[in-house]
């Protein structure tokens, strides 16, 4: 049951906005969801939703303007002391998209993954610096030799491979996995999302698995968070939101899945998401209700007793 | 060359000097693609899939040359082109391409409308009023809301699915009979994927046009191909109807590919990834490309270089296993549900 389980970060109604203060534009407008020690938690929508700002503003790159992070119970967002940011900085890592971005092309392999080591441990002995590289290497797969080489001499996934022995070397709790498997070949995207289960497996570590493909999600997340112009939508434990999908835009997420299947494929009809369908009015605006245990969805009072009747 | 066939690959070899070494890109493939037919080839990054394709548009990097072989296209062998001027009259006007990322394949600094009017005055040797009206036209056609207003837009303002679409219309404005689609949603979002191969396939019917995709995902495809070519080292190395890619393959690499697939993953098992990496095209490579990386590798894979096998009038594939002395390999059990799913017509 969810409520045993102990929250490792919890977002209450977060809000990010960018731009001027004339002009301000709101990325992310009041998301709230727990994250529980060891699971991974999906968050899907297409680009431009915020699901990377989120991602971001948990790291503390983007700073919040509205709401507060929690890590372990402690705010880590807005103006913090000193020794928080370091706890941040060592619990939580990011892996990014792009590897071919993402890696600094002039260092050498080695650098790259002990870079967090040289700001945190900063009189780590040379020695101990070198078996953890190495260590954080054979972790991902790679042969420790590779650290004195250069990140273009790789293939795509063994870059992203670099990408995760570097968070892995500063031992997180937590990893922010923005689209981890996005620029991969679908043959290497397996070999990455295996690699990822199993050091969760081995050492509890707990994801927020930011992507856009529903597909992908599913197979790695326990819980998915449908997000939607800086709005969650519905959020669900992942075979839940798959057997009943409540919001239309999740409805129109899951239509878009492309199936290996050519028969199924030749009947589908695709659905495509118009937020004004809503009709929203100012008497019965959308509210964020828990419909089943677990299961959260946005709509307005009429909405969510159309939702009721489709669980029954 | 038959009736029906309006593209023809015979014996294509591809070869690029690197630093003095010689890369086979491209081994020996013959393929004929029908007329208004789809066909989609898929394969890894570096299996020669967009190298293949772009060899028909004169579109190879200076360092690579066609080492034999014959590119047929309307009683022409492209294979002999060697100007810039032969080409003209080939590339865009009978087969047009569209690229990876919309981001990079259009011109920053011109106007959306600039860059589809300059393709229809080229080749619907419009001019004036009324090439800008068929460009305007062109927008409409690949459903773009308020075409007028959106003429006069630069790239920066479109969104990528958007984008995509003009790049499409500027293909489409060329009036090709062949559209070459290189990983043309591969950049974007599931939902717009859905939606620009959707475009693509009512462009198709409505034309009658011949389209090629390529792609790395074969979850993709499954929506818009008539057939499936799937490549391996610079080898097409299984060709069937979609059906029968899907539901009866029969080389352990389009097993692989189809077993890697994150849709057939069960949750908490591992997804089955393929071991080992491509080989290198440096070396001549020995018997079946694919045998260093498949577990249930014959003998002979690694000695001899397997022949096409039919399995059905429209399906081969180039693989020992369908030798009437090979073993009996059971495909993996991923590929036995896609079976089930065809419903039985595939024994």
């Amino acid at each position: 049951m969810p409520e045993t389980r102990e929250k490792l970060l919890e977002v209450q109604d977060l809000s990010v906005t960018f731009g001027s203060r004339r002009h301000p534009f709101k990325a992310v407008d009041g998301v709230s969801f727990d994250i529980y020690k060891g699971e991974t938690f999906g968050l899907v929508g297409e680009s431009g939703s915020g699901k990377t700002t989120i991602g971001r503003a948990i790291i503390r790159v983007n700073p919040v303007s509205g709401g507060v992070i929690k890590y372990d119970g402690e705010v880590i967002s807005g103006r913090v002391s000193r020794a928080t940011d370091k706890r941040v900085i060592r619990n939580i890592q990011m892996v990014f998209q792009d590897p071919m971005a993402s890696l600094n092309e002039r260092a050498k392999v080695d650098y790259i993954v002990s870079e967090g080591l040289y700001s945190i441990h900063r009189h780590m002995p040379e020695a101990e610096r070198k078996e953890r590289v190495a260590k954080a290497l054979s972790d991902v797969g790679l042969l420790p030799e590779f650290a004195s080489r250069f990140p273009h001499e790789f293939s795509g996934g063994q870059r992203q491979r670099i990408g995760i022995a570097r968070a892995l070397i500063m031992e997180p709790q937590f990893i922010v996995a923005d689209e981890p498997i996005s620029a991969l070949d679908v043959s290497i995207r397996a070999q990455v999302l295996n690699l990822m289960s199993q050091l969760q497996k081995e050492r509890g570590l707990t994801y927020l698995f930011i992507a856009h493909d529903l597909s992908v999600v599913r197979f790695i997340s326990d819980r998915i968070g449908v997000i939607y112009r800086g709005k969650l939508m519905e959020l669900a434990g992942s075979e839940q939101l798959f057997a009943h999908p409540l919001h239309p835009y999740t409805r129109a997420l899951l239509s878009a899945i492309p199936m290996p299947d050519p028969v199924g494929e030749r009947g589908k009809k695709l659905i495509v998401y118009d937020p004004d369908q809503h009709g929203y009015t100012p008497a019965d605006p959308p509210v964020w209700e828990e419909l089943e245990p677990g299961h959260f969805v946005r709509g307005s009072q009429r909405e969510l007793d159309g939702y009721r009747k489709m669980l029954l | 060359m038959k009736d029906n066939v309006i593209l023809s690959f015979e014996d294509l070899d591809i070869r690029f000097t690197l630093r003095g070494q010689v890369l086979n890109a491209i081994r020996g493939i013959s393929l004929d693609v029908y007329k208004g037919e789809s066909l989609a080839i898929v394969g890894e990054s570096g299996s020669g899939k967009s190298v293949f394709t772009k060899s028909a548009m004169g579109l190879l990097d200076a360092n690579g040359t066609i080492a034999g072989g014959h590119i047929w296209y309307d009683d022409k062998d492209l294979a002999t082109f060697k100007t810039e001027k032969e080409w003209l009259t080939i590339r865009g006007k009978e087969i047009a391409m569209v690229m990876q990322d919309p981001m990079t394949s259009l011109n920053p600094l011109k106007t959306v409308g600039a860059q589809i009017l300059e393709a229809v005055e080229l080749h619907q040797h419009l001019h004036g009023p009324e090439a800008k009206a068929a460009a305007v036209q062109a927008l409409a056609d690949v459903g773009i809301a308020d075409p007028e207003n959106r003429y006069k837009q630069y790239p920066h303002e479109f969104s990528g699915g958007m984008r995509q679409r003009v790049v499409i219309a500027i293909a489409m404005a060329c009036r090709p009979k062949i559209l070459i689609c290189d990983e043309p949603t591969t950049a974007l979002d599931v939902t717009i994927q859905a939606q620009i191969l959707d475009l693509i396939r009512t462009l198709q019917k409505k034309l009658d046009l011949t389209t090629i995709y390529i792609t790395h995902d074969l979850g993709v495809v499954a929506n818009v191909a008539d057939r499936i070519a799937v490549m391996y080292a610079g080898d097409i190395v299984e060709v069937g109807t979609c059906d029968e890619v899907f539901y009866d393959p029969r080389h352990p690499y389009t097993w692989a590919l189809l077993s890697s697939l994150p849709q057939l993953g069960v949750k908490g098992q591992a997804l089955y990834s393929i071991q080992g990496t491509p080989p290198n095209l440096f070396h001549e490579v020995k018997g079946d490309a694919f045998a260093p990386r498949n577990p249930r590798a014959l003998k002979i894979d690694f000695i001899k270089r397997p022949p096409y096998f039919d399995v059905s009038p429209t399906h081969k594939a180039r693989t020992w296993l369908l030798d009437p002395r090979a073993p009996k390999v059971e495909p993996p059990e991923h590929i036995r549900k896609l079976r089930e799913r065809g419903g039985g017509s595939y024994a």
